[in-house]
C-alpha cells in the first residue's frame, strides 16, 4: 500500500475557525513544497468546504464539529472535509468514496444541488473531487504536487 | 484573521478600504456596512482591494449582493486595485465579465 502520512484536525463548526484551518493546510502545504499559488487554491478549496460544513451546523441549532484529514503523499495531498463528529478512518472512508465505489454515493459536482460558487471554486482549482453523502457530507479533494501527474492518475484509475 | 474595514466619504463618493480576509467569518460584517451605501441612489462606491490578502465564495456574494443593488437603486460600484489571486477567482466565476472592475497589472 501507498504510503502516507496522516494529520487530522477537528474544530468547532463555526465561522471562526475556518481561518484556523486555512493557516493549517497553508503550513501543511508549504512543507510539501506547493507553489505560492497552488497553496493559495488549496486555501479557497478547503475554506469552500469548511464554510459549507458551518453553513449546515447553523442551520441546524449551531453546534457541530468539522472534521479535516490530511493525506500527504510524495505527489499530492489529499483533503478530506466531513461534518461528522466521530473520528473518520481515512483509508476506509476512501475506500467506499474512491472510483471503485463509485456508482451512487458518488456524484459529479455539477449534479449537487447545494453549494453554489463554492462547490464551483472547489471543482475549480482542485484536480480532483469527490462527495460522499452517506453519512453526512464528506467531501475529498486532492492536488498534485506536479500538475502533470494528473493525466497520468487518471489513466492508472481507470484500468 | 481579521477584516478590516474603512469607510471614506466625500460627499456621495465612497471608498470602502479592506484589509484582510474576506471569509464566511467576515462577510457578514462587510455586507451589513457596504450593502446601506449601494442603497442610495446617485453613491458612487469605489472598493479597494489592494490590500485584501484572502477572498473566497462568502466575498463574491457580498460583491454580487451589492452589485445587484446599485443596479436597483441608481447607485455605482466599482472594484479598484484587484490583482493576481483575487483577480484569479473573479476570473474562474466569470465575474470579472459582469462586474466593474480596476486591475493592478504587476
Amino acid at each position: 500500500m501507498e504510503h502516507f502520512d496522516f494529520i487530522e484536525m477537528k474544530v468547532p463548526a463555526k465561522a471562526e475557525y475556518v481561518g484556523v484551518i486555512r493557516l493549517s493546510i497553508s503550513g501543511i502545504a508549504s512543507r510539501m513544497g506547493f507553489s505560492y499559488d497552488a497553496i493559495e487554491d488549496l486555501k479557497v478549496a478547503i475554506s469552500e468546504a469548511a464554510t459549507n460544513v458551518v453553513a449546515h451546523a447553523y442551520e441546524s441549532n449551531g453546534s457541530g464539529e468539522l472534521n479535516i484529514g490530511f493525506g500527504v503523499y510524495d505527489n499530492r495531498l489529499e483533503i478530506m472535509v466531513s461534518d461528522q463528529g466521530e473520528s473518520f478512518r481515512f483509508d476506509e472512508i476512501k475506500n467506499r468514496i474512491g472510483p471503485v465505489s463509485a456508482k451512487e454515493e458518488v456524484k459529479p459536482i455539477s449534479q449537487m444541488r447545494e453549494g453554489g460558487f463554492g462547490l464551483f471554486l472547489i471543482n475549480a482549482l482542485m484536480d480532483k473531487v469527490e462527495i460522499n453523502n452517506e453519512y453526512g457530507v464528506i467531501v475529498l479533494m486532492t492536488k498534485y504536487l506536479d500538475e502533470t501527474e494528473v493525466e497520468l492518475s487518471d489513466q492508472i484509475q481507470t484500468k | 484573521m481579521n477584516l478590516k474595514i474603512d469607510i471614506l466619504r466625500e460627499e456621495n463618493n465612497y471608498i470602502v478600504r479592506l484589509t484582510g480576509e474576506i471569509d464566511v467569518y467576515t462577510a457578514p460584517k462587510l455586507k451589513d456596512k457596504l450593502l446601506p451605501l449601494t442603497e442610495k441612489e446617485g453613491n458612487k462606491i469605489k472598493i479597494d482591494l489592494a490590500n485584501t490578502t484572502y477572498l473566497d465564495s462568502t466575498g463574491l456574494g457580498v460583491f454580487i449582493s451589492a452589485y445587484k443593488s446599485t443596479k436597483q437603486n441608481n447607485s455605482n460600484l466599482k472594484l479598484i486595485h484587484v490583482r493576481d489571486r483575487v483577480l484569479r477567482l473573479f476570473q474562474v466565476t466569470g465575474l470579472h465579465e459582469i462586474m466593474n472592475l480596476e486591475i493592478d497589472e504587476r
